[in-house]
């Protein structure tokens, strides 16, 4: 019978609360252990530099980013305010996934469609995958001028990886399921529609955490070559004036911003799979 | 006799590889009157699930003709159901969306193949699991579900390939003994393969043995039970009739299966 009539609601023997409470011990224990680490992380930054053990001119102060966070909160003549810097970062992050997603998705169906366009593109997929795309910084800039090369940047470090994976969950897809399409009268688009996209939302959600992490990367790399504007913008700002406390603010802020952007996209893996 | 729902004329495939042409079957012809129910059974390998691949119109015969209604099979035909080993239900999908994939694909009126499908699921005792997924049923009543899905576009010919073979032997007597009657009941024509022998005499009125590879027609049975009204017993009234142990025995040495190979 269903698999859900299994779990009956029995009263709570002795030795079930016995080990509920071993199984709330050691996730507490878990949770603390990570805690932990943080908060001595966080002590060490602090107490090294005033200890004189490590310069503090490399490496600045938890304490100092506080301050320099509520002062970089105002905008000056010379300065964005830290949310417009924040806030252009998200964004671009935002536009350079969801393109890879679109793009990725439609080039792995054509190539899903055209077995042979598949072979024949394969080597290059796989080159210009492996290949080194913060090299392209300085010609992207070139190509494409300083805001649209932080797209192109965010874009090209995520899209081929993105194929490939997406191309990978098609083929996955069980072949038997598509004979049954197929033995109805499916056509092609119908078996893409019906059988292989939502077959591979899985793997979406896969390509989709990798992406989201990739196209941070490339954003802030561009923005360390073309921008005004952005975190990556004042981490090379402040590394040049040899401001740390605005380069360490800057980069607790992406590490916020890429804690966040795990856990939205692990509550929509969570939503989708509700459902399987 | 009327004329045959199902015909094969001298059909020859042969498959093609890198290292070479395999044949897999040769000079096959047989017919299958409208209401028959044949199981064909074979050696393994002998290209029985093949055949029917041809008939569903999957695959094209390298020779010989596939006739239904008279007419070649050139492709996926809505007069054919076809099921495959597994149910392969979508576990994306729930029953209910399942059972009406073939309706979908084929662009019936949704809301009347939606009443029908919720028909057919209740009828085979799954009307309270409409709105389940796949997942959550047992192997038994996942394969009804697929039965449904085959059934919803209302196919004349339905193709049965192992369709017991992934379940365990209990549930297996019991789902053949109900979707024998169900598809006697709708005076469907039925091809189904298996290698079971039991199954293939208590299940069809005529069991058609293949050769091994390259599969052609090795002999053909009809199977009859003397019964009180001539009414075809039920499967499992079948398998405790008498004359199911000789027909058992004949197919048998029919196949003539030597462990050693």
């Amino acid at each position: 019978m269903a698999n859900s009539d299994l779990t009956m609601p029995l009263a709570i023997s002795p030795q079930y609360s016995d080990w509920l409470r071993r199984e709330r011990r050691s996730r507490l224990t878990v949770r603390a252990a990570q805690l932990a680490i943080l908060v001595v992380c966080l002590i060490l930054w602090e107490i090294l530099p005033r200890l004189q053990i490590v310069n503090p001119l490399f490496t600045s102060y938890p304490s100092a980013i506080w301050p320099t966070f509520l002062d970089m909160l105002k905008a000056t003549p010379q300065q964005a305010s830290i949310q417009t810097h924040t806030l252009s970062t998200i964004v671009a992050t935002i536009v350079g996934f969801t393109a890879a997603m679109i793009i990725g998705t439609a080039i792995a169906a054509a190539l899903w469609w055209w077995d042979t366009l598949y072979k024949v593109l394969d080597p290059y997929l796989v080159v210009a995958n492996a290949m080194p795309k913060t090299a392209f910084v300085p010609i992207f800039y070139i190509w494409l001028g300083a805001t649209l090369s932080i797209y192109g940047m965010s874009l090209a470090i995520s899209l081929f990886i993105t194929v490939l994976m997406i191309y990978n969950g098609f083929q996955g897809v069980d072949p038997n399921k598509i004979k049954l399409a197929q033995s109805f009268g499916a056509t092609k688009a119908q078996i893409l529609r019906k059988v292989i996209l939502p077959g591979s939302v899985p793997t979406l959600i896969a390509a989709l955490k990798v992406n989201a992490g990739l196209s941070l990367v490339g954003v802030v790399v561009g923005e360390f070559q073309s921008a005004n504007l952005g975190l990556g913008y004042l981490i090379q700002y402040g590394s040049q004036i040899f401001k740390m406390n605005i380069v360490m603010t800057a980069v607790t802020i992406l590490a916020i911003v890429s804690s966040l952007m795990y856990l939205a996209i692990a509550a929509l893996e969570a939503a989708v799979m509700r459902r399987r | 006799m009327p004329e045959a729902k199902v015909e094969l004329k001298n059909v020859g495939l042969r498959y093609f590889g890198p290292d070479g042409e395999t044949e897999a079957l040769k000079d096959v012809s047989f017919a299958v009157a409208p209401g028959e129910f044949v199981a064909i059974i074979g050696p393994s390998g002998c290209g029985k699930s093949t055949l029917l691949s041809l008939i569903s119109g999957l695959a094209a015969p390298t020779e010989g003709f596939v006739l239904i209604d008279g007419k070649p099979v050139t492709g996926p035909n809505r007069k054919v159901g076809y099921m495959l080993q597994q149910d392969y239900l979508f576990e994306w999908r729930t029953i209910l969306e399942n059972a009406l994939l073939g309706a979908e694909i084929q662009g019936f009126p949704m809301a009347k193949a939606r009443d029908r499908a919720t028909q057919l699921l209740t009828r085979y005792g799954l009307g309270q699991f409409l709105n389940h997924l796949p997942r959550q049923l047992s192997g038994g009543m996942r394969q009804r579900a697929a039965l449904a899905r085959t059934l919803c576009t209302a196919p004349d010919i339905v193709l049965l390939d192992e369709p017991f073979s992934a379940l365990d032997s209990q549930t297996r007597l019991a789902l053949a003994d109900e979707i024998t009657d169900i598809l006697r009941r709708e005076a469907k024509t039925v091809i189904l393969i298996t290698h079971d022998i039991g199954e293939a005499v208590s299940m069809a009125e005529r069991v058609i043995v293949l050769s091994r590879r390259p599969g052609h027609v090795k002999s053909d049975h009809a199977i009859r039970f003397a019964s009180a009204n001539s009414v075809r017993p039920s499967t499992m009234a079948a398998r405790d009739a008498p004359e199911f142990n000789d027909y058992f025995k004949k197919l048998w040495q029919e196949l003539d299966i030597h462990v050693e190979d």
